[in-house]
């Protein structure tokens, strides 16, 4: 397994062309998870990102699998960029025995240290100050590798994002803060909880650059992220990024976003980041029309039969239960 | 074997195992430059320089996490809560993510944490800088919780806390960071985790204590009249040493546990629980419990004496049981208690 995800890890970093098919294929696994909680056929809630992919292949791409990724609990998206399979992270959500960690955690825990992915954060804001340990012992070992948090505009409210940051600034830590500012903090709209435009102006309270990046394209997102990470390993410090994107689906499964006002997600659908950045690739001539409709047939034939491995794999037994309490 | 204060065999723990393996770190608040405000890490910085001995911001929540995340990736951080009522504002870091990091990777994350706190009343602190707190972490599974009761097992705990893949939190009252007494120091001065000790030992009752109850049984029990205790420092509170309190109560047929955390939820509630369905043929009265009271911890130096147990509330309540067979009324209960 480890050798599949180290290999789809690197091919979204070395391939703009596997960039798109991960966001397809993310997309994708999205819909269908969607579909099975709508269908009852999985137990408990899940939180997707359609309309995040850009965010998550451009992180994915920019850091290494050595670095430290702490992310939320909508992170599907975020696991497959950095490698994980659509098997591993259904495996989770349909809590099969192939799942990521075995089918123990459900939707918002996934978790594979061969990537860098630590077990993501369910607790809003928890992964910010865990970011910052990851980086200290990046500082006190005297690797070049970064620690990243990924977390929503909701968390930059919580208590842990202004320590976690404050702690990174003082220490000159290599990590990376970055916010996916979908717009709205669980049902919130941002507005109604943030008194500020921009995320990324409060780094300038801590002394660190700070930096609004287009989420919605997958190149602008990469290149935010690699030149923040280049200035982490060089031992200049911490950044903070906010990556302007959009929830298209609700927070969590049973919610059908009815705060949302018209028209808001079809004006941010017309700047779909799968979309815009497939249309790039093929004016690039990486790509043609019939490769992006290949991509997609064949992208949805992979991700079903992946949700059907799932359906038809083991439960984990009770032992499970009892297993990695106390090492 | 060497005499030192608490203070100081904290500090030689510490030092050892960051001698020992250069992952281990400590941070805290006022723990480098200041040598922490017990004196707990006194010439830590010295010796190992600010990459590994740093002071944080007061901001618990935030340094808690850095632990976590150093742990998850291969560092041993040593945090400090300086009073342990400041976990309140980080417990999330040690209950939700650094004990459940073990299990939510699938066993290929540890989280080989220590947090340090001073805990406890007995200072004139009041009731905000006074409390022991053991139930907001008793009941959480993935964590370890020690309770040192003097120099000897504070270093010998201390040490082994740092060696644990788990992550840990090591309790020690602050009324004792001043206390002397011998310590064997080194390797062989480690003591398991999970382990309890028995520093005195007799045949009418079994004691069962912790951290600064531990003083106040021996007091109780090295002054009694008529009676000798079995008193067991359970040194580790979760997970307890059933084996060793099973085994005293079955030769003793009596057990009192002798805690300072307020009476409803203390830990000593589970000690009585499994011993009654272990061993209920071989009791010959009621197990009791003797804590402090359901109420905020007094500032003034005879409230805050009297609301916790003492070595004579120990002697009064014991002779009382193995007098008349039946459990003695709590302190606050009696007639004229609250006068």
């Amino acid at each position: 397994m480890s050798s599949e995800v180290l290999a789809r890890r690197e091919a979204v970093r070395s391939d703009r062309r596997a960039r798109y098919e991960r966001m397809v294929e993310i997309r994708a696994l999205e819909d269908k998870v969607r579909g099975l909680f709508a269908e009852g056929l999985v137990h408990g809630t899940t939180h997707t990102c359609q309309g995040q992919e850009a965010v998550a292949v451009g992180v994915a791409a920019a850091l290494r699998p050595s670095d430290a990724v702490c992310c939320t609990y909508r992170g599907h998206g975020h696991a497959m960029a950095l490698g994980l399979t659509p098997l591993q992270v259904c495996g989770e959500i349909m809590g099969r025995t192939v799942g990521s960690i075995g089918g123990v955690g459900g939707s918002m825990h996934l978790c594979d240290m061969s990537v860098g992915l630590l077990p993501t954060f369910a607790i809003v804001g928890a992964g910010v100050p865990v970011a910052a340990g990851a980086a200290l012992t990046a500082q006190v070992r005297g690797t070049d590798d970064v620690a990243v948090a990924l977390f929503g505009d909701g968390a930059a409210n919580i208590g842990a994002f202004h320590e976690g940051i404050n702690l990174a600034a003082i220490w000159n830590l290599p990590a990376v803060f970055i916010c996916e500012n979908n717009q709205y903090g669980e049902y919130s709209p941002i507005a109604t909880t943030t008194p500020i435009a921009n995320i990324a102006d409060r780094a300038g309270g801590y002394g660190i650059p700070g930096e609004v990046v287009d989420g919605q394209d997958a190149d602008l997102v990469f290149a935010a992220v690699e030149s923040a990470a280049a200035r982490a390993r060089s031992g200049d410090g911490p950044s903070l990024l906010e990556m302007k994107t959009y929830r298209y689906a609700g927070h969590s499964r049973s919610d059908t976003a009815p705060y949302r006002p018209e028209g808001e997600f079809e004006e941010w659908y017309q700047r779909d980041p799968i979309n815009s950045f497939g249309a790039r690739l093929v004016a690039e001539g990486l790509l043609t029309e019939g490769d992006i409709d290949e991509i997609a047939v064949s992208t949805a034939a992979r991700v079903d039969a992946a949700v059907e491995e799932c359906a038809a794999a083991a439960a984990p037994g009770v032992a499970s239960m009892f297993e990695n309490v106390l090492v | 074997m060497a005499r030192m204060r608490m203070n100081q065999a904290i500090a030689a723990a510490i030092a050892d195992e960051m001698r020992a393996n250069p992952d281990v770190v400590v941070f805290g608040e006022d723990v480098a430059v200041a040598e922490g405000p017990f004196k707990t890490s006194a010439g830590l910085l010295a010796e190992f320089g600010p990459l590994r001995v740093r002071d944080t911001p007061i901001a618990e929540m935030g340094f808690m996490g850095a632990a976590v995340g150093a742990a998850a990736t291969g560092l041993r951080p040593v945090t400090e809560i300086m009073f342990v009522e400041f976990l309140g504002v980080a417990l999330d870091q040690l209950v939700t993510e650094a004990a459940k990091f073990n299990y939510l990777s699938g066993g290929t994350v540890t989280v080989p944490m220590v947090m340090r706190a001073s805990v406890g009343a007995g200072l004139g602190f009041g009731c905000q800088h006074s409390q022991v707190m053991e139930s907001w972490m008793v009941g959480s599974p993935g964590l370890k919780i020690v309770m040192v009761s003097g120099p000897h097992n504070a270093y010998g705990l201390t040490r082994a806390a740092i060696r644990d893949d788990n992550p840990v939190a090591v309790l020690e009252p602050r009324a004792l960071y001043a206390t002397r007494g011998e310590v064997t120091v080194g390797v062989e001065g480690i003591i398991p985790l999970g382990r309890a000790a028995r520093p005195a030992s007799g045949d009418d009752i079994t004691l069962v204590c912790g951290g600064s109850t531990v003083r106040t049984c021996l007091a109780a029990s090295g002054d009694a009249d008529g009676w000798t205790a079995d008193v067991i420092d359970l040194q580790t509170l979760q997970p307890w040493d059933a084996e060793t309190v099973l085994n005293s109560v079955r030769r003793t047929g009596r057990l009192a546990t002798v805690e300072e955390c307020p009476y409803s939820g203390g830990w000593g509630a589970d000690i009585v629980s499994t011993v009654v369905a272990e061993a209920f043929g071989d009791l010959q009265a009621p197990p009791i419990r003797l804590t402090a009271p359901d109420v905020h911890v007094p500032f003034g130096k005879e409230l805050e004496q009297r609301y916790l147990p003492s070595a004579e509330y120990v002697a009064t309540q014991v002779g009382e049981l193995l007098a008349t067979g039946e459990a003695p009324a709590h302190w606050w209960e009696r007639d004229g208690a609250l006068v």
